[in-house]
C-alpha cells in the first residue's frame, strides 16, 4: 500500500517497486510518496537499501551489471522506466550529490558551466549568469567570486562540496538527490550545508540518505526507515523520531541495533 | 539491544531514582497524616528532614536527565522518560514540600485537634494520602489505569475541600473564635487539595511517557 502524507503535491511516486543485484533481493516492494518542495531524508542501516533507492529516482543503478527493476517511479506522474524516457534529460532534471566532494579538475567557473554547456549553452552572458546564480544557491559565491578562473581543487571539502551543489543546481534540476552529502564534512561545513537545504527546498524537492540521524531530525520534513530491503515506515520526521508506529524502528533511531 | 549498555544502565538507573523518589515522597505524606492524626510532635519534625532527602534526590534526578540529554540526545521513548522524569520531579518534589508545610504548621498549633473541629479533615486527609499512593503506584507500575482513577479521586478530594472551607468559615464566625486556628485549619486543607493535584500531574506525566499526550493535546 502507498504511504500517503499530508495534501502535498506528489513529486515522485513510488509503486511496488522491486530491485535485485543478481539474485540479491535488495528492494522489497517499496511504496512512497517524495512531495514536493520538502525533504524527505532516508535513514537506515549500513546495506539496508536506502542509497539504492536513492539511485534508482534517477535511474543511477541502470549502470550497474545484473540490475533487475521492477515496478513503478513516476516523476510528475511520468513513468522514469519507459523506453520513451532519455536517461541524460531524467538526470537534468533529477540532479545528484555525492558522499565525497567531486569536483571536476577544473576552473570554478567551468565545473558550474559544464552542465549547462552539455545541454547546448553557449553564450557568454547567460553561462556568467547561470555560474553566479548557482554559486548563490548554494551559499559559495561570495567565498569563490575572486578565484573563479582557479581550479576547484583548491577549495576545502566543505566548499567543494557547496559547489558540487551548484554544479548540481546550474541545469536547474527539479529534484536533488543527496546521498550523504556531509558525511565527510566538518561540523561548520555541514551546518552550512543544511542550512543550505533548508533554503533549497522553496525551489526544490529533495531526498537524502544520511547515517547521521540528528541530522534527518534537523533538516527533513519527512522520515523513512529502510532495513534489509524493506521500507519499514514512512512519516512525518517529528512523528518517526517521536512516536515510531515499528518497533524496529523505534530499537533502530534509539540505537538499540545497528 | 547490545549497541548502547552504557545508555541503558544511565536510564535504568533514571528509573530507579524516581523509584526511590517516589518512595520518600509516599513516605513523606503517610508520616505527615500520621502526625497529624496522633499529634505526633516528633514525627512532624522528622518531616522537615525527610524534605532535604527529597529535595536532594530531585536535583540527582534533573542532573543525571540534563547529562543524559546532552551526551546521548535520546529520541523517541527514550526522550519521553528523560523529559518525563525532569517534569514529574517537581510535582513529586512539590508533595515533599507541602507534607513538610503541614508539619510546620501542626508544630505550630496549639488548640483543640483539628480532627475533632472539623469533621471533614480527616476524610481528606486519608483520601489525599491514597491518591498519593496511587498516583505512584501508577507511575512505578506504568499502569494507566489506576493513574485514570487517582485524576477521578480528585474530584472527591475538591469537594472536601470545599466542605471543609465551610466548616472553617463557620467556625470563624463564632463568637471568640479561633480565628488564628480557622486561618491554620483552612491553609492545612489547602495544602490538601494541592497535593491531591500533584498527584493528578503525575499521573499526567504517565501518560506523556506512555503516550506522549497529556489530556488528548499530543506533546511530542
Amino acid at each position: 500500500m502507498t504511504e500517503q502524507v499530508g495534501k502535498e503535491q506528489v513529486k515522485i511516486h513510488v509503486e511496488h517497486l522491486n530491485l535485485f543485484y543478481g539474485s540479491n533481493h535488495a528492494l522489497k516492494d517499496v511504496n512512497m510518496d517524495i512531495l514536493e518542495n520538502k525533504i524527505t531524508a532516508f535513514i537506515g542501516p549500513s546495506g539496508c537499501g536506502k542509497s539504492t533507492f536513492l539511485k534508482t529516482l534517477n535511474r543511477m543503478n541502470d549502470l550497474v551489471p545484473n540490475v533487475s527493476i521492477d515496478g513503478t517511479v513516476e516523476l510528475d506522474g511520468e513513468n522514469i522506466f519507459s523506453p520513451r524516457v532519455d536517461t541524460t534529460l531524467l538526470r537534468k532534471k533529477i540532479g545528484m550529490v555525492f558522499q565525497q566532494p567531486n569536483p571536476f579538475p577544473m576552473s570554478v567557473y567551468d565545473n558550474i558551466a559544464y552542465g549547462p554547456r552539455i545541454h547546448g549553452i553557449r553564450s557568454k552572458v547567460k553561462l556568467d549568469e547561470i555560474v553566479e546564480k548557482s554559486l548563490r544557491s548554494a551559499a559559495i559565491f561570495d567565498e569563490v567570486k575572486d578565484r573563479m578562473k582557479k581550479s576547484a581543487l583548491g577549495l576545502s571539502g566543505g566548499q567543494q562540496q557547496r559547489l558540487c551543489i551548484a554544479r548540481a543546481l546550474a541545469v536547474e534540476p527539479e529534484v536533488l538527490l543527496m546521498d550523504e552529502p556531509t558525511s565527510a564534512l566538518d561540523p561548520i561545513s555541514t551546518l552550512k550545508i543544511e542550512e543550505l537545504m533548508e533554503g533549497l527546498k522553496k525551489d526544490y524537492t529533495v531526498a537524502i540518505v544520511t547515517h547521521n540521524m540528528q541530522q534527518a531530525t534537523r533538516i527533513a520534513d519527512y522520515t523513512a526507515f529502510f532495513l534489509v530491503g524493506e521500507m519499514v515506515e514512512f512519516g512525518t520526521t517529528e512523528q518517526i523520531f517521536s512516536m515510531p508506529g515499528d518497533k524496529r524502528t523505534e530499537d533502530y533511531i534509539t540505537g538499540r541495533f545497528g | 539491544m547490545a549497541a548502547r549498555p552504557t545508555f541503558d544502565h544511565e536510564l535504568e538507573q533514571l528509573n530507579t531514582d524516581l523509584i526511590r523518589m517516589g518512595a520518600l515522597v509516599e513516605e513523606a505524606i503517610e508520616k505527615v497524616v500520621s502526625a497529624f492524626q496522633n499529634e505526633d510532635y516528633q514525627l512532624a519534625k522528622s518531616i522537615v528532614e525527610h524534605d532535604r532527602q527529597i529535595n536532594e534526590i530531585e536535583k540527582i534526578i534533573e542532573s543525571r536527565s540534563l547529562s543524559l540529554m546532552l551526551r546521548q540526545q535520546p529520541v523517541a521513548g527514550d526522550l519521553r522518560l528523560v523529559s518525563t522524569a525532569l517534569k514529574v520531579v517537581t510535582d513529586m518534589e512539590r508533595i515533599g514540600d507541602q507534607a513538610a508545610d503541614i508539619a510546620e504548621l501542626i508544630l505550630h498549633i496549639k488548640g483543640p485537634h483539628i480532627y475533632e473541629v472539623v469533621q471533614h479533615i480527616p476524610d481528606m486527609a486519608k483520601n489525599t494520602k491514597q491518591m498519593v499512593h496511587d498516583a505512584i503506584r501508577a507511575f512505578v507500575d506504568r499502569d494507566l489505569e489506576l493513574a485514570g482513577e487517582v485524576v477521578r479521586q480528585d474530584d472527591t478530594v475538591d469537594d472536601l475541600f470545599n466542605k471543609v472551607k465551610a466548616e472553617v468559615v463557620k467556625i470563624m464566625k463564632t463568637e471568640n473564635a479561633p480565628v488564628d486556628h480557622g486561618i491554620d485549619f483552612l491553609m492545612i486543607a489547602k495544602y490538601l487539595e494541592r497535593i491531591g493535584d500533584h498527584a493528578v500531574n503525575i499521573c499526567e506525566w504517565l501518560e506523556f511517557r506512555q503516550t506522549g499526550t497529556i489530556n488528548q493535546t499530543r506533546l511530542l
